[in-house]
């Protein structure tokens, strides 16, 4: 006897109740608890509940009264069930697709990795001054570089830096056009946000329980798409916002001039919502390192590798001073991205 | 105005309103529903209603209203920049509503350009990049563009600054840049949206003085919005007053000078220096009898103002009016200082039903 026993009396659902016969899914903690305490749950005699302790009439609940409605733990039973039904199918599609994330990302880990330091470290710096032109960051840049070398960082820094690279290509590849698509269209702007939100605020671990379960742990693409996913949204956002704030007027002009739509969209709309995309993608850089630390649970290689070992093998001084390399990286690359953005600003010169 | 010059756009009916469903508004308007009822009954704005306009080849035609008369509205049907709810466009003989997508861009590229209140330049662009616009659009060579815009940057008076950016320009440079780049796309037609409007006083005076230079050598087709009564009196051949979405009255802005047709209209020009506005033509005794005891020769284009200058203020002169080296008519002094009184009440008898 339950609390909530009287309910199926009153509504007359007993009958339907009693059909459904003893539970057979798996024990609840509640139920091993007391089958270890010798105590019997179901047939025990119901002790009598204070009103003021009543319990919600949740699904374990309403069980102990009717064992027709099924327990919580049957329902993510389901969910898992179901998951798992469509897994293989999705899998059919997904796999070939995404496949070439894999090989990008192992080609681009080795050929990071193969390249010796003393081309690498100048390559970076060349870069870093051409994309910036400034003394300071290029300076920041070739001194943290050889920081980490000379702590034997290098090797697990370039990794991360590779990962970064490959998942922020593929972020503005796929996230400018969604974003060009949303600034266009209202219908495709409402429907983009929610899920926008959502890759937004779902907790990262939690991209990769279904991506775990699609994809081998030994595949690369599996932290390639948690990454992705979590960093393309300033993109997509930031491309959709700096198209619709590209002021009316010129528009308004771009069309009086007889301007065709692709015209106006790559001459006009893109051009001038350049600052803010080259914001997006500075976020997206930001978001990709941010994840690229927490996909080493899943097998990501770089500085991620080293911090996840200091927690394991508790570790202190290794995990700490990877965190202050995944810090000094993260200031360079946002250094330098907005110095190209602020170069890129001024030449728009509004 | 003389009939034989051409007929460039022609706005037939237009009809434009604002909301959720014009078309079904159309026939409350239709059974003469004003604006504030449509409003006020069916949420919707009556933005254009019933509005006629013969715009003529190679003139100015300057549309005047107070902000939310519908003037900046009506420019932008002549290239579509906004589809009326009912009404026909007709530009060269050709009905614009029908045109597709091709067609209509084609009109825009050849056909018109346009002049915007706020230059509406593209900053990243050089101002030579600007000015060359419209042959770039077009599908011409960066060399074609380059040239047209070189050649009419130097006619607007801005040679030298090729390779500035819009930005690091003033105002009225930005305009002149905005005006180069209309004139360098060759249009028979120019649309100029509250051109000079954003300008300071003097330097909108230099750029009307511009325009008219401009069209006593181009002879373009001009349709030129604006809320400013002396600019309107200014540039015009053609004066359209609109007020409410509707036109309350065109013509020869000298003509509505002298025989407004609606208080309105009155109250507009009761404040405006009549000597310098209007014109020895509009006030002279149109006769070609000879006259005696005359003072002398004025030019039938001379303001008042100057003739008064010339007569000393003496109100009991007549002078021969010339035009050509021919006489047109006769100027009475005493005529003269009527017309400078603003007119009190209209005339009944010019008002259009």
């Amino acid at each position: 006897m339950a609390v909530y026993d009287g309910l199926f009396r009153v509504t007359g659902l007993e009958g339907w109740c009693s059909s459904g016969g003893p539970n057979e899914g798996p024990l609840t903690m509640a139920e091993l608890i007391a089958r270890a305490n010798g105590t019997q749950v179901e047939g025990a005699p119901a002790p009598s509940v204070p009103l003021m302790e009543t319990p919600f009439p949740s699904l374990d609940t309403l069980n102990k009264s009717c064992s027709s409605i099924p327990r919580s733990r049957d329902m993510t039973q389901a969910v898992e069930e179901g998951f798992l039904a469509i897994k293989d199918p999705l899998k059919v599609i997904l796999d070939p697709l995404t496949q070439p994330l894999s090989w990008m990302l192992d080609l681009s880990l080795d050929g990071f990795q193969a390249t010796p330091w003393f081309i690498m470290i100048p390559l970076l710096v060349v870069i870093a001054w051409f994309s910036t032109r400034k003394i300071g960051v290029t300076v920041l840049v070739a001194l943290s570089f050889l920081f980490m070398a000379f702590i034997d960082f290098y090797d697990d820094a370039i990794s991360t830096l590779s990962i970064i690279f490959v998942c922020t290509i593929i972020s503005v590849l796929l996230g400018v056009p969604i974003g060009i698509a949303m600034s266009r269209s209202d219908t495709m702007q409402r429907m983009t946000i929610p899920v926008l939100d959502m890759l937004q605020t779902l907790p990262t671990f939690v991209y990769l329980i279904p991506l775990i379960f699609l994809f081998s742990v030994t595949e690369s693409k599996l932290y390639g798409i948690a990454i992705i996913l979590y960093a393309i949204v300033p993109v997509i956002r930031l491309t959709d916002l700096g198209i619709r704030l590209v002021d009316k007027d010129v528009i308004e002009a771009a069309d009086a001039f007889g301007m065709s739509n692709r015209q106006k969209l790559w001459g006009v709309q893109v051009p001038l919502a350049l600052p803010n995309i080259m914001a997006g993608i500075n976020q997206t850089i930001m978001m990709s390192l941010a994840m690229v630390v927490i996909a080493s649970l899943v097998s990501a290689p770089g500085l991620g590798v080293k911090v996840l070992a200091g927690i394991r093998n508790l570790e202190l001084g290794v995990g700490l001073v990877a965190g202050f390399s995944i810090v000094l990286l993260a200031v360079i690359l946002d250094r330098s991205t907005k110095a190209a953005l602020g170069r890129i600003d001024s030449s728009v010169r509004q | 105005m003389t009939d034989d010059t051409d007929i460039k756009i022609s706005i037939r009916n237009l009809y434009k309103i604002f909301g959720t469903d014009p078309q079904a508004m159309m026939e409350h308007v239709r059974n003469g529903i004003g604006k504030p009822d449509l409003l006020e009954e069916y949420g919707h704005v009556l933005g254009l209603q019933d509005i006629n306009i013969d715009i003529r080849a190679g003139q100015i035609t300057v549309i005047m209203g107070l902000s939310g008369s519908g003037k900046s509205t009506l420019i932008r049907h002549v290239n579509r920049l906004i589809d009326p709810t009912a009404g026909e466009v007709i530009v060269n003989g050709e009905d614009v509503l029908a045109y597709g997508e091709a067609r209509l861009a084609e009109l825009r590229q050849n056909t018109m350009s346009m002049v915007f209140q706020k230059f509406a330049l593209f900053p990243h662009h050089t101002v030579l990049n600007n000015a060359g616009m419209s042959r770039r659009v077009r599908g011409e060579s960066a060399q074609i563009a380059d040239r047209e815009g070189q050649k009419w940057l130097e006619r607007v008076g801005l040679a030298g600054y090729e390779e500035h950016y819009p930005g690091q320009l003033s105002g009225g440079m930005q305009q002149r840049v905005g005006i180069a780049r209309a004139l360098s796309s060759d249009s028979e037609i120019m649309l100029m949206d509250e051109a000079f409007s954003a300008l300071d006083p003097l330097i909108r005076t230099d750029m009307q003085d511009l325009l008219l230079e401009l069209q006593r050598e181009l002879h373009k087709t001009i349709v030129f919005i604006t809320h400013d009564l002396d600019e309107a009196l200014k540039l015009a051949d053609h004066l359209v007053i609109l007020k409410d979405g509707a036109v309350i009255q065109q013509g020869e802005p000298q003509d509505i000078l002298l025989h407004p047709n609606d208080d309105y209209i009155i109250d507009f020009i009761s404040d405006i220096n009549r000597a310098r506005v209007l014109r020895v033509g509009s006030v002279m005794e149109k006769t070609d009898r000879p006259g005696d005891g005359l003072s002398g020769e004025v030019d039938v284009a001379q303001n008042l103002e100057s003739v008064i200058a010339v007569s000393g203020g003496d109100t009991n002169l007549h002078y021969r009016v010339m035009q050509d080296g021919q006489q047109v008519g006769l100027l009475h002094m005493r005529d003269l200082v009527r017309a400078l009184v603003p007119v009190e009440a209209a005339d009944p008898a010019r008002r259009v039903a």
